[in-house]
């Protein structure tokens, strides 16, 4: 069986962050869950001027370029965002707007965000989830956020079994056919605006 | 190879000296620049269309026939022409006027070039772009191809027997070239009916452009044109030249930092190392520039942006004046590069022997143009 490429894109910007934390945690337990993936990680933060001088020329930087290759050719991606003003960060969205159109057509991805307090929760399913059903990737079902409560012991089993199923659902997700959709950026002779073109008189 | 410059003709504040300059003298200094162009022995110039300010640039044929009157050799072109929101029949009067009036000195590039909010100031919806581009295209294309002629089409009213006035001198078209960054179907539209490519590379990075040019070419010889290293193609390029190149960084660093497209954004350093600007001295611009036909293979036309980002006129003549210095070079270096099967960019005066060649031929040979 091929090995299967997860780009983990974590868009923390404490150091010590949270959500490099809760990337890290769903990181291993994907290794854990199944030996064959090979895992590579992306913080955002090192990347903040690419990604904002991407979205003022419109092309990516080489080192931004290079992460944007990792993300196209993963089968999967775990994303975390801190959540801010009840959403992804503004890097994070950024980072996202700046990668071509159809890169993420059909991908596994798992979402996980950290927040200063649980009422953030939503955040996941009310932002993030939106924003990747439009890039038409397949979510997984289970969406992993990180309050500070989940880092004190008494909640750390709840987190960890949150992250547990999520990285189930992915691993069983990435095993099967994923939506049987890929992205293709061929361009289509047989258009009906190409055609067009070699048959000026047609109706 | 045809060397050149282009202009957008933006007006914009320049940040050093804290002034911006008026409509009238952005104008005036246009003229000047073009002739200047023809002084320092550069082949081609070109300006831009837009109708919304910061730009002047609203009447391209007025502002080229004034230029070709008072110059000799200079070939007159525009970077672009907008194929979408003008109708194709003023296109095809107003482009054959300077035709004659320019003795064939003249060609022009045709381009969407639009953000939304213009097309409904001339009567077009925006989200039709590529469909108009396609449709005005033909309908110019048959205008000047044909005398007499009867059309319908979905975005302006049908033509009964209509001939547009005058008709081309000599009876070849002026040649045209298709301006595009990103879509395909104009890179099709050009190879169908082997006209030009052009590539306006400079904001962004080769790869993208390899793959449109390569594109362009393909097509090109898929129908029947020639070989794909024979398609006509244009690319743009920018630079800012001193002697010395600290000198060059020293002084062009606040017109990049503040420049409307790409000013607040990357760094200098950053820019110059991912697109075709060049700021140094004149021997790194010599150098870049060759890359150019190592990435899109050998080519028919190269033109500048120098007049841009609130450059004073001064500065862009001192400028063209370098560009001057360092042409021989350049048209010895690409020349000695370019394979023999490569043709030159399209002339009146070629395109007429061409098709008089094709007609002189016996009946069933096919001479193309």
């Amino acid at each position: 069986m091929t090995t299967r490429r997860i780009v983990v894109v974590s868009a923390g910007v404490s150091d010590a962050s949270s959500s490099t934390l809760l990337a890290g945690q769903i990181a291993s337990a994907i290794t854990r869950a199944d030996a064959a993936v090979s895992i590579e990680t992306v913080e955002l933060r090192p990347l903040a001027h690419d990604v904002i001088d991407a979205s003022i020329t419109g092309f990516a930087s080489p080192r931004l370029q290079h992460v944007h290759d990792l993300v196209s050719q993963a089968d999967g991606l775990v994303v975390v965002s801190p959540v801010y003003k009840a959403s992804y960060t503004g890097l994070f969205k950024a980072f996202f707007d700046a990668i071509d159109q159809d890169v993420l057509v059909g991908k596994t991805v798992l979402l996980g965000a950290t927040g200063g307090t649980a009422r953030h929760s939503l955040a996941l399913d009310f932002a993030m989830r939106p924003l990747f059903a439009y890039l038409q990737a397949v979510v997984v079902p289970t969406g992993v956020f990180a309050s500070p409560h989940d880092w004190g012991s008494a909640g750390a089993g709840a987190l960890e079994s949150r992250v547990e199923r999520a990285v189930g659902e992915m691993v069983s997700l990435l095993g099967g056919s994923g939506s049987g959709r890929s992205a293709s950026d061929d361009i289509d002779l047989f258009s009906e605006t190409m055609l067009s073109i070699s048959d000026p008189r047609r109706d | 190879m045809q060397f050149g410059i282009f202009t957008v003709g933006d007006i914009t504040r320049d940040p050093v000296a804290g002034t911006t300059i008026s409509e009238h003298q952005r104008i005036k200094n246009t003229v000047e620049i073009a002739k200047k162009a023809e002084e320092v022995g550069l082949d081609v110039f070109a300006t831009g269309e837009h109708h919304n300010p910061p730009f002047m640039s609203s009447s391209p044929t007025t502002t080229l026939a004034h230029i070709g009157a008072q110059t000799e050799k200079l070939l007159l072109t525009t970077s672009t022409t907008l194929i979408t929101t003008n109708d194709p029949v003023r296109l095809a009067e107003d482009y054959a006027t300077l035709q004659h009036l320019v003795d064939g000195r003249m060609d022009l590039m045709l381009g969407r070039g639009n953000t939304a909010p213009v097309y409904p100031w001339f009567g077009y919806d925006g989200s039709k772009a590529v469909e108009l581009t396609i449709e005005h295209y033909q309908l110019l294309r048959r205008l000047w191809d044909e005398d007499v002629v009867s059309w319908e089409g979905k975005f302006r009213t049908a033509l009964q027997s209509f001939t547009a006035t005058p008709r081309p001198l000599d009876g070849v078209a002026p040649f045209v070239w298709h301006g595009s960054i990103r879509t395909p179907e104009v890179a099709e539209l050009a190879a169908y009916y082997g006209d030009g490519y052009f590539a306006n590379n400079i904001f962004w990075p080769k790869e993208h452009y390899i793959r449109l040019i390569n594109f362009y070419r393909q097509r090109y010889a898929h129908y029947g044109h020639g070989q794909p290293h024979q398609a006509i193609v244009g690319l743009g390029g920018q630079f800012f030249m001193r002697k010395n190149s600290q000198d060059a960084v020293n002084e062009f660093r606040p017109y990049f930092d503040n420049a409307p497209v790409y000013g607040h954004g990357p760094s200098m350093e950053d820019f110059t190392e991912q697109t075709p600007l060049t700021v140094g001295s004149p021997q790194q611009f010599i150098e870049k520039t060759l890359t150019f036909a190592d990435f899109f293979g050998d080519y028919q036309r190269q033109l500048f942006l120098v007049d841009h980002a609130g450059l004073p006129q001064k500065i862009v003549l001192e400028q063209l004046d370098m560009l001057g210095e360092v042409l021989p070079t350049l048209r010895a270096e690409f020349d000695a590069r370019r394979p023999t099967d490569v043709p030159d960019a399209p002339t009146h005066a070629a395109r007429v022997a061409a098709r008089d060649a094709a007609l002189a031929a016996p009946v069933g040979e096919q001479v193309t143009a």
